[in-house]
């Protein structure tokens, strides 16, 4: 089944794999909703969009800020009307370098749950009941493996994307035969600054570009046959569709 | 009856009293019996519009007031009603003297550089302002710098997402329309699995009282709405099926009503002005799921266009009697007119 997905919400917009999706939507003709915190960096990406020909617009707000919620999904809503797709891409390692468990501080993980679990289920709530109203929609978690190998030092990062996971995978559990579809996309390592940041000596040739990688989350949520509703989708598996 | 004072946990457990109009019957049940008091065929429509933080404190030459947005925001202009000393704690027939504001006064939105000016005036409170910034940039100010709209029998202030409805999306209300708190993904997942479907329209809920007998006469003031095609072919798949259409909200009444003078509602967009009461006779709208509303009130008005008043007064005689809640946080009453 074929998807024309026109409104973008796109979360952790400002950089890295959330700014690649927004241009890869905005160029295949949809509107995009920046959401990121660093004012700066949703100016750069919207202007890039726009300089492109395409329509983008930025809401400058911190995801883990619970007040902020519903000025995110009316902003959203008062630009584009319905929202068609939401893709969660924001996210925090926590402080770098990253602890192990034992020594990783309480206050580091809430906020890892905050901005990686709690936020992105009270923006679902805010704008997901919509599309089940109306039938459509995707949205979109961008997870990691971390979610599901022990990686030794990623314990805060990985439990909250395991959280994340749940929520995704229960609430496609929820929404079945709705006609919306909840998906997660494990993007595979990336050369984004998040990866720089946790493992500074990689190797930057063996990293995937954001840009290719948005072009595959375009894809699946285009084509509901390539990510079906409750699909954990590996990238780095595929080629190419 | 009493005010509901605060948010209760589940909606779906708040009172709900049925009445149904022809046969004279009056079934005490819960927000979650819905589906059981509603018949397959039936649809049920809801007002998907989400609320603003709608008060806001403005700047006028030396003074600072409070100005509620009584209308959407289009193209960066909206109405305005300007409030005098006091909050929202405040009985709104007990505030100060409002600041007198003419056409061409400047106003600037509080903490923000949005500034605009007053362009047209109803009344000594009700103006028309034009911000000098696009409608994005004004939602953006409203949205940091505003708060819910709320009165003085709620305990505590109320943040946004408590006024909103689980549907909630479009940015249209300055209020709640509270009926809709009712529904929500799984109430409508159980009206549909009974055969009884869902449809939504957006309307721009107004003020429900400023505390000036003269002004609250005006009341509600012009609200636009917009109906999607999908629900003009729901109702009349309903009508089609032998079902009723039932609004969620006083806000879907005037909608629906107002968009169907010829008996059908036309999909697309609208004004609702007139005001609905027991000398108005119906055209789409059979049944209506709303609060418990204020004696005098225009939401009680107008529910007599769907009971005759004698059944009314005891309606509500019956839920004081019974320990029922109202306002925006309260209880929910069904009434099915036909």
């Amino acid at each position: 089944m074929e998807t024309k997905a026109s409104h973008w919400l796109v979360t952790g917009g400002g950089r890295g794999l959330g700014r690649a999706v927004a241009i890869a939507a905005a160029r295949d003709g949809g509107e995009a909703v920046v959401v990121a915190r660093t004012k700066a960096e949703l100016e750069e990406v919207t202007e890039t969009i726009r300089r492109g020909g395409g329509v983008a617009h930025a809401i400058a707000a911190d995801i883990a800020d619970k007040e902020r919620t519903h000025a995110i999904a009316g902003e959203a809503a008062a630009l584009m009307g319905s929202i068609d797709v939401l893709v969660h891409a924001a996210a925090t390692l926590g402080p770098v370098p990253l602890e192990p468990v034992l020594e990783t501080p309480c206050e580091d993980l809430e906020r890892a749950l905050m901005v990686n679990v709690v936020g992105p289920h009270r923006l679902t709530k805010a704008i997901v009941p919509s599309m089940l109203l109306r039938g459509i929609g995707v949205i979109v978690h961008v997870s990691s493996d971390a979610a599901i190998v022990a990686y030794p030092e990623w314990g805060a990062y990985g439990a909250s994307k395991a959280a994340f996971e749940l929520m995704a995978r229960t609430m496609a559990a929820e929404v079945a035969s709705s006609g919306v579809r909840s998906l997660i996309v494990d993007p595979g390592e990336m050369d984004t600054q998040m990866h720089e940041d946790a493992l500074p000596h990689a190797d930057r040739t063996l990293l995937a570009r954001p840009a290719d990688v948005a072009e595959k989350i375009l894809a699946i949520v285009r084509d509901g046959r390539l990510g079906p509703n409750g699909a954990r989708v590996v990238l780095s598996h595929v080629e190419s569709w | 009856m009493s005010p509901a004072r605060w948010l209760r946990d589940h909606a779906a457990n708040d009172r709900l009293l049925a009445v149904h109009v022809p046969l004279g019957t009056r079934t005490d049940a819960r927000v979650r019996d819905l589906p059981a008091l509603l018949r397959p065929a039936d649809l049920v429509v809801i007002n998907d519009a989400a609320t603003l933080p709608a008060s806001i404190v403005v700047r006028h030459a030396d003074e600072r007031f409070e100005l509620r947005l009584a209308s959407r925001v289009v193209d960066g202009s909206a109405w305005g009603v300007a409030f005098g000393a006091g909050n929202w704690r405040t009985p709104t027939e007990l505030r100060g003297i409002a600041p007198r504001v003419e056409e061409g006064d400047a106003l600037t939105i509080d903490g923000t550089g949005v500034t605009g000016h007053v362009v047209e005036r109803l009344h000594g409170r009700l103006v028309r302002v034009d911000w000098e910034v696009p409608t994005a940039q004004l939602l953006a100010a409203i949205y940091a710098h505003g708060r819910p709209i709320q009165y003085s029998h709620v305990d505590r202030e109320l943040p946004l997402w408590a006024v909103q409805t689980p549907f909630a999306s479009r940015p249209w209300g300055v209020e709640m329309a509270s009926a809709g708190r009712a529904i929500g993904p799984s109430m409508v997942s159980s009206l549909r699995a009974a055969n009884i479907s869902v449809a939504w329209l957006t309307h721009a809920a107004g003020l429900t009282s400023t505390g000036d007998p003269e002004l609250d006469a005006m009341l509600p003031l012009a609200e636009d709405f917009e109906i999607p095609l999908e629900t003009v072919r729901a109702v009349g798949t309903a009508r089609a099926r032998g079902g009723r259409v039932i609004a969620v909200g006083t806000t879907v009444v005037r909608a629906l009503e107002s968009a169907s003078e010829t008996g059908m509602p036309r999909p697309g967009p609208g004004t609702a002005t007139r005001k609905l009461d027991s000398s108005y006779c119906r055209r789409v709208v059979d049944g209506l799921l709303t609060g418990f509303h204020e004696s005098g009130s225009t939401h009680l008005r107008l529910l007599s266009a769907f009971a005759p008043a004698e059944l009314l007064t005891e309606t509500y005689r019956h839920a004081d009697r019974e320990g029922y809640l109202c306002h925006e946080l309260g209880d929910v009453n069904l009434i099915l007119a036909s």
